[in-house]
């Protein structure tokens, strides 16, 4: 394992950005978008664009929509026959709810932290690479290498490196957490969305987890939802409200958290309803 | 009163586990009483000898393979129609969806459809395409018998799954038919659990093979050869007038018995092992 290790820590190759050339937009930008579920207006007329390399917190009263909204940015909402979505959705300049849309390639782009963590029924090894080999990467020596950098990357490496073939679901909760955030990028997303990736999670693990966010978003963009405002106040770069399904206010976190435009905003900053 | 009341449930308890458990030990206990003294190797090993149902020389090696041949392609037809039948019910149908309901349905009157009504069935189903008593006829016949059973436990173990999972694996860019894996490593104890179940409902059942597959006192070499089975084995045995030949029934009752321990350690084993990964 040693020597193993020696060898591994070389450059990690360049990541390939699969983007289209001369595409400037931001990675996700919504265009006037809509959801029903059957008759329920759920998401209405939703416009954003969420800055690159940055972390974007989605805050708003519990069924206001941001968990639905989240999903529809990698199309988790495709099961489900009910629901019925008008609009445009940009990834990367690409409409991803155009009929020519590939799903895997624009699920593939990013990484998706669920809330309770999710750990396949597989080894940890199989676990973080189940992602590239997926995608066609084959060989022990570059899946050992791809499992190294992506479990270091969370912090996870040393405390597993000695039992990577036993069980995900031996690890505690929040060391499954990393493990599922590791396994998101070791499919080399641009794009990390997390819809409350702490909230089951004890104080000690979420804060790893919220520095992790915090120490990826110079590679990555990432979207999360929350339910703590506290966490959007320490973690947040930009701030999305959503209230009723509707998209009350955006912009960074200075702005909306000391100087709110909205009254609705104000209100629920300021702990008047939740 | 509360403690009364406590009382009176552990003694349920403990009594319906003692009823069941000595029930189960005096079945045995007969078996082994009756079935041991004649049990010898000649009687595994040998296929029957002219006068062997008159208490001559021979042995059930004939139904022993029969039956063997008869539950493991069974099992095998069995698990090709019923896991994609379970992951269609599960995860292509929506949980609460209508379709869904009605088979599950469908699959609970099938489950309790007594044995004798799949062989009559599968009988005329053989008069129809002109097809003789067979290995081929039991198959189905078993099959037909078993494939409710073996939804039915899966489709429990399925129900279960978080769709987290699903969600989990399709987020990395998995399609359906990676996704379908991933869940089927998941289902993997609950696939041996029904093969188990499946097992020994099918094997050690004599209605459905009555018609359908016969009986011999040689060992099929085709599928279209008529086959032996243990049940049957056991029930013409053991209707006979002669006592030996009786005894020789509880024999192979006992060599089923012990057949079906087999395959459940082993598959319990197998499940233990495969469960290792399980989430």
């Amino acid at each position: 394992m040693e020597i193993l290790t020696e060898t591994l820590i070389m450059e990690k190759p360049k990541q390939v950005r699969n983007r289209k050339p001369g595409c400037d937009k931001p990675h996700i930008e919504v265009e006037k978008l809509n959801l029903y579920i059957q008759d329920n207006h759920i998401l209405k007329n939703i416009s954003l664009a969420i800055p690159d390399k940055s972390i974007t917190c989605i805050i708003g009263p519990s069924g206001c929509g941001k968990t639905t909204l989240l999903r529809t940015f990698n199309r988790l909402h495709d099961d489900n026959v009910d629901v019925r979505i008008t609009g445009k959705l940009f990834v990367d300049c690409e409409d991803i709810y155009a009929k020519d849309a590939e799903v895997t390639h624009i699920r593939k782009k990013m990484g998706l932290l669920a809330q309770r963590p999710c750990s396949l029924p597989m080894s940890i090894l199989d676990n973080v690479v189940y992602g590239p080999r997926l995608h066609g990467v084959r060989g022990k020596h570059k899946l050992h290498e791809i499992a190294y950098h992506q479990l270091s990357a969370v912090g996870l490496w040393d405390e597993v490196k000695d039992r990577l073939k036993t069980p995900a679901s031996k690890l505690s909760i929040g060391q499954q957490q990393r493990l599922c955030l590791a396994r998101g990028l070791a499919v080399e997303p641009d794009i990390i969305l997390g819809d409350e990736a702490t909230s089951a999670l004890d104080p000690i693990s979420s804060k790893t987890i919220e520095e992790l966010f915090v120490s990826l978003k110079d590679k990555y963009t990432i979207v999360l939802v929350t339910h703590t405002l506290r966490q959007a106040k320490r973690i947040a770069d930009y701030v999305a409200f959503m209230y009723m399904g509707e998209l009350i206010e955006f912009g960074t976190a200075d702005q909306v958290f000391n100087n709110p435009k909205h009254k609705l905003t104000q209100e629920y900053i300021s702990g008047g309803f939740s | 009163m509360k403690k009364l009341e406590e009382k009176i449930f552990k003694f349920l308890m403990i009594g319906s586990t003692a009823l069941i458990l000595s029930l189960l030990l005096y079945i045995l206990y007969i078996i082994l009483k009756k079935g041991l003294p004649s049990l010898s190797w000649e009687m595994i090993s040998q296929i029957p000898s002219g006068g062997f149902y008159l208490g001559k020389e021979g042995g059930i090696l004939n139904a022993i393979m029969g039956s063997l041949y008869l539950i493991f392609f069974s099992v095998l037809i069995s698990l090709c129609i019923s896991v994609p039948v379970v992951m269609y019910l599960n995860f292509t149908l929506r949980r609460k969806s209508k379709l869904a309901a009605i088979a599950r349905l469908t699959f609970d009157v099938l489950f309790g459809i007594p044995s004798i009504v799949y062989g009559a069935f599968g009988f005329t189903l053989m008069i129809y395409f002109g097809l003789q008593a067979s290995l081929l006829g039991g198959i189905i016949a078993i099959s037909l018998l078993i494939i409710p059973v073996m939804i039915r436990s899966i489709d429990e173990v399925a129900i279960l799954i978080p769709n987290e999972l699903v969600e989990a694996t399709k987020s990395l860019g998995a399609t359906n038919y990676e996704t379908i894996k991933v869940i089927t490593r998941q289902l993997l104890p609950g696939i041996s659990t029904a093969v188990l179940l499946s097992i020994g409902r099918g094997i050690g059942d004599a209605a459905t093979v009555l018609f359908t597959a016969g009986y011999t006192d040689s060992i099929p070499s085709s599928l279209m050869q008529p086959t032996a089975s243990l049940p049957l084995a056991i029930f013409f045995q053991l209707s006979s007038p002669i006592e030996e030949v009786q005894n020789r029934a509880y024999s192979a009752a006992l060599v089923l018995t012990i057949i079906i321990l087999i395959l459940s350690f082993s598959a319990r084993y197998f499940s233990r092992r495969l469960s290792k990964n399980k989430i």
